[in-house]
């Protein structure tokens, strides 16, 4: 055990998973970097550096710098694991699904369905989402809501570096496809990690914190947020129980639904765009099969329907915050500046 | 190299059921009893049959929505391909995929493929696994006129050209992208051309004289097994019936049709070829012929009385473990 960056522990797991399986092969934009180039050799180690290291080790034969052609090398991803590979992907920035969803939603997620239980395609596709950076609309989306719709696709969204490592060495050991969602903005966050290779498994959410008063489900980053706020309205007295489902499918309803059975409250936060995100599915759970237990409206916490904005100021405005969500929990706990709509609701 | 007897017969005989396969499937869906899209290979058999003589169980292919010809070609089961195209239990794909979606990865088939493109990125995959896992295996990408204008092809050909991926792209060119002109849709006009601006060698063969096809697809492979990194061809001919069926094709000329039966028939030309120059004999081909039709008269009475999927198959299949 020690202390380990999210950029580490990921780095380790396909360290790890490369060293006991060869037919691991990790490709994508720059995943190496220098690729043809005179100069340095492994210059990137992807886009934020998560990769450096493994075409040293691994040889770019396992490590594959690909041309900007997404369509191209994340079909190709799939087309190598129905045929006996298990390929770590690594699409840039989620935001680029859009030049090649249809390998992702149309082939590789529908394989094993379509072929009639015949198809195996143990596929990881990495994916940096999230707001927070000065990324602006197009590189800044939290889109996981889109692939948790698909069937065939299992979808995880770590939330520590603890979480990164054991679900990423998950991933990769899967024989589903799985896209894996890292913050661009988490990083460099540091957390106790095993040195040895471990696994977290898929569909088991994570209670951080747990109170009798209101059930917050936070999803991503936004989980380090709810806990943040759960410190300070403890302080008011509130007492939150903490949800990281760390992945969106499958998704552990059963835990969400018996936390909302104990406390009558229920907070989602989701950093994705409020129109059919997490937020209201999670939501929706809840108001078929635990309404009954609820003592007040829920309250989803997102962005606006609005793309992400490029200035600081508007993009502070944007991503939802720890004040936002202390904001929710009072509401929804019948106090606070949107009490009076709850009235009677306790 | 002389192609030899039992090869040729084997030509023909993989010509024979996709032509009757198709003929039957375009007549029985007169009848109501098949569900869904049905896109038909009748008129392209030279193509799907000449290649995949090449082929060996460490090669794959993958085809496109007018699958059945490839499938067939590469060892499909063809029992199992009728009932699927009927939705019925004992498909292929246990009735979930269709006629669109036949697929088979124990005989190296990666599947007909519903999305126009979608299938040449998925070829540089198993290409890439045969490389790296050194299994000496080669990929070919089936795809259509429609198809040489998506990216994912044109991708797929940089990519497979930058790795020096074993992959054969086959533009198969029926003339019409649903009821677009091949002529008109492919800048240029020169398939050959363009794959020859990705560094990639090809050739543009007559698909209606399986020798031609034959000819060009061993030399192609031959320098694929070489490791000379991909290889293109443009393959020609006609699809005698519409885009799907039920398409009235009223794009084409009058008489278009009837004329390309009359003189664009590869079947017709390898008969007269190969019993005309005295390498076989009228007879075998005609044994052949009556051996066939059992076969697809005996396919098509499976499917009919196949019951349909249990419908506990519903949600399964949708993962490995969930």
């Amino acid at each position: 055990m020690s202390v380990k960056s999210i950029r580490e522990a990921l780095n380790e797991a396909m360290r790890d998973e490369m060293r006991r399986d060869p037919t691991v092969i990790i490709m994508g934009e720059d995943v190496a970097g220098g690729m043809g180039a005179g100069g340095e050799q492994d210059a990137w180690g992807g886009v934020m550096g998560v990769t450096k290291g493994l075409m040293p080790e691994f040889g770019r034969e396992r490590v594959l710098d690909t041309p900007i052609s997404e369509s191209a090398f994340i079909g190709a991803a799939a087309g190598a694991a129905m045929t006996g590979l298990r390929p770590i992907a690594q699409l840039m920035f989620v935001d680029f699904f859009g030049v090649c969803g249809d390998q992702i939603i149309n082939q590789l997620a529908k394989f094993r369905y379509m072929f009639g239980g015949k198809a195996k395609t143990p596929c990881v596709i990495r994916t940096l989402y999230g707001a927070g950076t000065r990324a602006a609309s197009q590189h800044s989306q939290c889109v996981y809501p889109v692939f948790t719709h698909f069937p065939g696709l299992k979808v995880v969204i770590p939330s520590s570096a603890y979480e990164a490592k054991g679900l990423m060495t998950q991933a990769i050991r899967d024989d589903d496809p799985v896209i894996f969602f890292e913050h661009k903005a988490m990083f460099d966050e540091t957390g106790e990690v095993p040195d040895e290779p471990y696994t977290i498994p898929f569909g088991v959410a994570n209670l951080t914190r747990e109170g009798k008063d209101v059930t917050v489900v936070a999803i991503g980053r936004m989980v380090g947020f709810a806990n943040q706020a759960a410190d300070a309205l403890a302080k008011e007295g509130i007492e939150c129980t903490v949800i990281d489902p760390r992945t969106t499918s499958p998704l552990d309803s059963e835990t969400i639904i018996a936390s909302v059975r104990k406390t009558g409250r229920l907070v989602v936060v989701d950093e994705a765009s409020p129109r059919c995100g997490l937020a209201s599915d999670i939501s929706a759970i809840i108001a078929e099969d635990a309404f009954d237990a609820l003592k007040a409206p829920i309250k989803r916490v997102t962005p606006p329907h609005s793309p992400v904005p490029f200035s600081p100021v508007l993009e502070d405005a944007y991503v939802p915050s720890v004040a936002d969500i202390q904001e929710s929990v009072r509401s929804v706990m019948g106090s606070g500046a949107s009490a009076r709509v709850l009235e009677g609701a306790d | 190299m002389k192609i030899d007897k039992q090869r040729l017969l084997d030509g023909y005989r993989t010509m024979r059921v996709i032509r009757e396969f198709e003929e039957r499937v375009h007549k029985e869906f007169m009848t109501g009893q098949i569900p869904g899209f049905v896109h038909l290979y009748a008129g392209e058999e030279a193509s799907a049959a000449a290649v995949c003589q090449q082929l060996g169980e460490y090669d794959t292919v993958a085809s496109t929505h007018r699958g059945h010809g490839h499938s067939i070609a590469k060892g499909c089961d063809v029992m199992g391909m009728m009932k699927e195209i009927y939705g019925r239990e004992g498909g292929l794909c246990g009735g979930k995929g269709g006629s669109m979606h036949i697929a088979d990865l124990d005989v190296g088939m990666l599947g007909a493929n519903g999305i126009v493109g979608g299938g040449a990125p998925l070829v540089c995959g198993a290409a890439l696994t045969a490389k790296t896992l050194k299994t000496g295996g080669l990929s070919v990408a089936f795809f259509g006129d429609g198809a040489f204008n998506q990216g994912t092809t044109l991708e797929s050909m940089n990519f497979a050209r930058v790795y020096d991926l074993p992959v054969l792209f086959v533009l198969e060119d029926n003339g019409y992208a649903e009821s677009t002109a091949s002529s008109w849709s492919i800048g240029g006009h020169d398939p050959v051309r363009r794959a020859e601006g990705f560094g990639i060698k090809g050739a543009r063969v007559d698909g209606h004289d399986y020798f031609a096809v034959y000819r060009a697809a061993e030399e192609a492979v031959a320098a694929i097994r070489n490791g000379e990194g991909p290889r293109f061809i443009h393959i020609e001919f006609t699809r005698y019936y519409g885009h799907f069926e039920g398409d009235a094709a009223t794009y084409k000329k009058p008489g278009e049709v009837q004329d390309e039966r009359r003189y664009l028939d590869a079947l017709k030309f390898f008969r007269a070829r190969t019993t005309g120059g005295g390498m076989l004999k009228a007879e075998d081909l005609d044994a052949i012929d009556a051996e066939v039709d059992t076969l697809i008269d005996a396919a098509v009475r499976e499917a009919k009385a196949a019951p349909p999927p249990a419908l506990s198959t519903l949600t399964t299949d949708v993962y490995l473990s969930y």
